[in-house]
């Protein structure tokens, strides 16, 4: 008796997350796979089965690979960028003479994490707005006057624009993670190197970055996750990935075919195919963070 | 603590030091000039946005903040409240509840959920959307405040039960034996001793969920309908679309959506750094 109530008190205290998991994450996850073999409209309830028809249009479908390749250039160019700049920011910060300023600075590069998307996707639409927008009036005035364009509104620089906007907003946020991982060195690493007499660049490549190579790792799988799931950004700043569809992603592609288009079935066979990918970059990144922990 | 002893800490500043301070001004500068033309061209007015972007305003109209709160963000402002607070609650007790769970017992099925919720973080929003439209729509609860918070408490929990259950795991178990023993139940245990004790890494997990709930937008996007219930960045879009030119206004509109969650990071900054690196969670 008493051991079988043993066995039942860690179950209430999970219960609810348990079941509020189970409704809102892993059954719809589930349903989203069945959905994909249907063709049905938004506010019916009838679907007609199509078995591996919407899975054979993601094939077919040349905005797909439009969008993908976009994904593709925002993994790339946040891997980059982020994983580079906010792992010296890290670095730089938990340096000892920044000790009075360090606070300072992470709150500000952190803000923009905290600002909402919309926020931050309409400041930027006044940013790179080609009349008034100050990223042009500022190219003129240092004297690149040249490259002064209508970012947004030309194919071949929107996608870039909508980028760049994304660094802006999340460097701040994988800095954090690499603050997180710096202060876990242990302090004795630090002064090994000094005695050998190694500079601040030598200690950062010998000891620094060694010792954060799992974070590294992690937070490039973090980034390229976020990057193969993009839709605030170009669907606000370019409003759905335009001009045409030169910088649409590939969940904005299933906003638009579920929920403009009421393409629901080859909505959820899109939303499947985000899933497989992001799956297989989570799995590799939940392996290594188990194993890493030993 | 952990750094490496200088011997004399009085020597001057080396031009190594100046070349990192320059680049973290300029850096700086690169987030938060942005942030300030904005905070300056809320109190412009239009022509003035429009012909001298870089110009300080020449009078400061304040009439833009009125007009942004009473044509439509004061509505947005109250229901992103409503959304966020609650979400949060809900958030903090079944994630700290699930941890506790998690942290203090051992047992086949305690691993079975631990691996459960990690695979709750893996799932996202993108691919559970049609069915959880669908599944709103069933229950009547589209366009209501429940639509949006029911799934931000969802989607939050994972992450922020992972990061309680690594700081619960290093509470000593003699303080939980000891309450037992002291005729405590395992309730009793969690509220009275473990949700007190893990006050730092809490407020970890309320700015985490805050800032979340506070600026989604994916799904207030789509299951919210009516202007009434829209929640700020959603709502900021049907503001840009009926204001058309008045930018100031907007832009009024964009200061009052940021400033709740720019002092929120302000007062909590320290429980960010030492919470995260406490409950080591990585993402």
């Amino acid at each position: 008796m008493k051991k079988k109530l043993k066995a039942v008190i860690p179950i209430c205290f999970v219960f609810p997350a348990l079941l509020l998991l189970g409704f809102f994450v892993f059954y719809p996850l589930v349903e989203n796979f069945i959905n994909s073999l249907y063709n049905f409209s938004n506010f019916s309830p009838e679907r007609t089965y199509v078995g591996l028809e919407n899975i054979k249009k993601i094939f077919a479908d040349s905005t797909v690979s439009v969008a993908l390749l976009n994904n593709l250039r925002y993994a790339l160019v946040s891997v980059v960028l982020q994983v580079f700049i906010a792992l010296i920011l890290a670095a730089v910060l938990e340096q000892r003479f920044m000790h009075k300023t360090a606070s300072f600075y992470r709150i500000v590069y952190f803000m923009p994490v905290m600002i909402s998307i919309s926020v931050v996707a309409l400041l930027f639409s006044f940013i790179y707005n080609p009349q008034m927008g100050i990223l042009n009036s500022f190219l003129k005035a240092v004297g690149l006057g040249d490259l002064a364009r209508p970012w947004l509104g030309r194919s071949d620089t929107a996608i870039y624009a909508v980028i760049a906007m994304s660094q802006w907003q999340s460097i701040g946020y994988i800095m954090l993670l690499f603050i997180v991982a710096i202060q876990k060195i242990p302090g004795d690493l630090y002064e090994a190197a000094q005695i050998d007499g190694a500079n601040k660049i030598r200690t950062f490549f010998s000891v620094t970055v060694p010792q954060v190579k799992e974070a590294i790792f992690v937070n490039t799988l973090i980034t390229i996750i976020g990057s193969m799931l993009v839709f605030s950004e170009p669907f606000i700043l370019t409003k759905g990935g335009g001009p045409g569809i030169s910088s649409i992603t590939i969940a904005v592609h299933m906003y638009e075919e579920g929920f403009v288009k009421d393409n629901m079935g080859y909505a959820s066979a899109l939303a499947a195919l985000i899933f497989v990918i992001t799956a297989v970059v989570s799995l590799i990144q939940v392996i290594v963070s188990k194993t890493g922990k030993e | 603590m952990f750094k490496p002893h200088q011997k004399n800490n009085l020597h001057p500043i080396t031009p190594w030091q100046i070349i990192i301070k320059i680049f973290l001004i300029v850096y700086a500068l690169l987030i938060l000039y942005p942030l300030i033309w904005m905070l300056m061209s809320s109190v412009k007015p239009y022509e003035q946005i429009y012909r001298s972007p870089w110009s300080l305003p020449e009078k400061w109209l304040f009439e833009n903040y009125s007009q942004a709160w009473n044509r439509g963000i004061a509505q947005y402002f109250f229901y992103s409240v409503i959304v966020t607070a609650v979400s949060v609650l809900g958030i903090t007790v079944t994630s700290s509840l699930a941890a506790y769970g998690l942290s203090r017992f051992k047992s086949r099925i305690v691993d079975l959920v631990l691996l459960i919720i990690i695979c709750g973080m893996m799932v996202n929003a993108q691919v559970c959307l049609v069915p959880i439209f669908r599944m709103l729509n069933a229950f009547h609860l589209l366009d209501t405040r429940w639509a949006l918070i029911l799934p931000y408490i969802c989607f939050r929990v994972p992450l922020t039960t992972l990061l309680l259950r690594s700081y619960f795991l290093s509470i000593s178990k003699d303080i939980s034996e000891s309450a037992i023993l002291d005729g405590c139940n395992e309730f009793q245990v969690y509220a009275l001793f473990y949700v007190p004790m893990s006050r730092p890494i809490m407020m970890t997990v309320v700015l985490l969920s805050s800032y979340y709930a506070w600026n989604e937008f994916l799904f207030a996007n789509i299951f919210i309908s009516s202007e009434a219930k829209k929640t700020i960045p959603s709502g900021l879009m049907n503001f840009r679309d009926a204001l058309k030119t008045d930018w100031g206004t907007l832009l009024a509109g964009m200061v009052i959506a940021s400033l709740p969650m720019i002092i929120l990071l302000m007062v909590f900054q320290k429980y960010l750094v030492r919470g995260m690196s406490e409950g080591a969670v990585k993402g």
